[in-house]
């Protein structure tokens, strides 16, 4: 299959002289975003559940708590990413024990995706129907049974559609993290396309990120689809 | 069955000297007067007021959705006020609730919302459960519908629903807030009966806000009248219903009564006779005492408004009448001896 269009691909972009190399940066790609977004969930859904809980006339306010949440989220979600990468640095290098490659990648791209994806969650949460949870308190529900029982299922389309947004959020991280060692489609695209003028390699890469993306959004929407029960 | 048939037993749900009051930018916004109130044991007991008169503040007491500002609330002889949080958390599935929106999970089936207060209770196996699901299911007529989602129904079958779920872990009391608030007279009619068998075949006490007179008087036993935090008037529906007392109250009675509003003004000033204004209560209603009396004491009469009904399962019925002759006196004794109220309007 692949030896039959190879020939056409190579003499659409004849300066690209490495398909492989090209095989394997999308691999990684893959790996950075699939990584980052799953440990982005499984920080920021709890970060953003608490957001809900304690602001202000909610279940379990408390003002002091949910302002220091509050700024901290704002403050990670402001500082652009190529530089917040760069921050992170000395802190990615004590986590994983490198500052390159997918491995060096995963805890910029979590750090800064999972601020993002928390406000996501507290607003999905927020569209909740307070009757609902009234209803649940009044069948005596605990926080946790509201929470696991009410609220991520009533919210489970808008959640989806969250982790749609940060997962192409998520793609552009990873292409602007490419450009400091974070390896992966953004590298090549640097590396050949911009620092040695094979524009052919710039045209590939960004086919195959609006590929990747069309895709995401692709599921997302049908998942999103299939939960939508109003 | 006559409503003193089922006339209440012993207290379920005692208030003592409640008040609550908001606190709004640092100043305490009063939303209830201290009051005591007593609920009995099986009744359906009403509470009516304009919105803002402070109802579903204190439909919400009784399972502590809203804490009191100071006084008791006893369930069953218990200060539910003082419990600490899991003792609630399991006082409350004593208690069931239903809502004007219905409140009714959007992700979740038929089935699965009238299952859910039984998992969260929890020590319940899934056959008992479903089993049980069934059984409310059929209670409510709504055995078609168990794998459909709330958006696919109607809002009487969204009620069901909810009357199903509240009664899942089989409560001693049921809170109705404006229940049938957001439905249609037919739909109203059937829900009420609904509540009204349940009441009777369950036992159930049934705690109800409503700002519509004709929920009170198609299925309450006792209703107390609220009126911008205060309760201004309680007793029988038929006390209640047939000689308000308070202007508020009056002014829903004669909501439900519209012919009955002339009354107040008294237009009939060029109606020769006098005024009066006879209440019939259960089977006084069926009697032909009138006609027996006048014709026996001689004295004419002429029906300016009235109305046959019933107030719950008591059948009433009140006239206004311009009566004139020589013995109308004799004939009114005649008729406060056959048991029929009778109220003088004018001369």
């Amino acid at each position: 299959m692949i030896a039959t269009h190879l020939p056409s691909l190579q003499s659409l972009f004849p300066n690209i002289d490495d398909w492989g190399e090209l095989g394997q940066a999308c691999i990684d790609t893959l790996l950075m975003l699939g990584g980052s977004l799953l440990l982005t969930v499984v920080i920021g859904l709890p970060l953003g559940v608490l957001l809900f809980l304690t602001a202000k006339g909610q279940m379990h306010a408390m003002p002091r708590l949910y302002g220091a949440l509050s700024l901290v989220v704002n403050v990670l979600r402001s500082i652009p990413f190529i530089i917040l990468m760069i921050v992170l640095m000395p802190l990615t290098y004590l986590l994983v024990g490198t500052k390159l490659g997918i491995r060096g990648a995963i805890p910029p791209l979590v750090i800064g995706a999972a601020p993002f994806f928390a406000r996501l969650v507290e607003t999905a949460l927020r569209e909740v129907e307070r009757g609902v949870i009234e209803a649940s308190q009044a069948m005596g529900a605990s926080t946790w049974q509201i929470v696991r029982h009410v609220l991520l299922p009533e919210a489970r389309a808008s959640l989806w559609a969250g982790v749609t947004v940060t997962a192409i959020a998520l793609v552009g991280y990873t292409a602007m993290g490419g450009a400091i060692g974070a390896g992966g489609l953004g590298d090549l695209a640097y590396r050949y396309g911009y620092l040695s003028y094979k524009s052919d390699y710039m045209v590939v890469t960004v086919l195959l990120l609006i590929v990747l993306v069309q895709l995401l959004q692709m599921i997302g929407d049908r998942i999103v689809a299939h939960y939508s029960r109003r | 069955m006559l409503a003193s048939d089922s006339r209440p037993g012993s207290v379920v749900i005692r208030f003592v000297d409640v008040h609550k009051s908001y606190r709004v930018d640092g100043k305490d916004i009063p939303a209830l007067e201290p009051f005591s109130l007593e609920i009995a044991d099986g009744e359906v007991f009403g509470i009516i007021g304009h919105s803002g008169a402070g109802k579903s503040t204190l439909i919400r007491l009784i399972n502590l959705l809203e804490r009191p500002s100071g006084g008791q609330v006893l369930i069953d002889g218990t200060d539910i006020t003082t419990l600490p949080e899991p003792a609630l958390r399991s006082a409350r599935r004593r208690i069931g609730m239903i809502f004007q929106h219905f409140n009714l999970l959007s992700s979740q089936t038929v089935s699965e919302n009238i299952a859910f207060p039984m998992r969260l209770a929890g020590g319940m196996d899934a056959a008992t459960i479903r089993q049980r699901v069934d059984e409310l299911l059929q209670r409510v007529g709504l055995q078609a519908h168990a794998s459909k989602y709330p958006s696919q129904l109607s809002g009487g079958q969204k009620q069901r629903v909810g009357i199903a779920r509240a009664l899942a872990n089989r409560p001693s009391i049921l809170l109705c807030d404006e229940a049938t608030s957001a439905l249609d007279p037919q739909t109203t009619a059937s829900v009420l009966d609904l509540l009204a068998e349940i009441n009777r075949e369950l036992k159930l006490t049934i705690v109800l806000i409503t700002h519509e007179m004709d929920v009170v008087r198609r299925v309450c036993d006792r209703v107390a009248v609220l009126d911008a935090g205060r309760i201004v008037e309680h007793g029988s529906v038929a006390d209640v219903f047939l000689h308000p007392q308070h202007p508020t109250t009056r002014r829903f009675v004669n909501e439900a009564l519209p012919e009955e509003s002339a009354g107040e003004h008294l237009p009939y000033r060029h109606v020769s006779g006098r005024i009066l204004r006879l209440s019939f209560r259960g089977e006084a209603t069926w009697s032909p005492t009138l006609g027996r009396v006048t014709r026996e004491t001689g004295v004419d009469f002429n029906i300016l408004a009235g109305r046959i009904d019933r107030i719950k399962d008591l059948p009433y019925g009140q006239l206004t009448l311009a009566m004139q002759g020589q013995h109308v006196d004799t004939a009114l004794q005649a008729l406060r001896d056959a048991g029929i109220e009778v109220e003088e309007l004018a001369r």
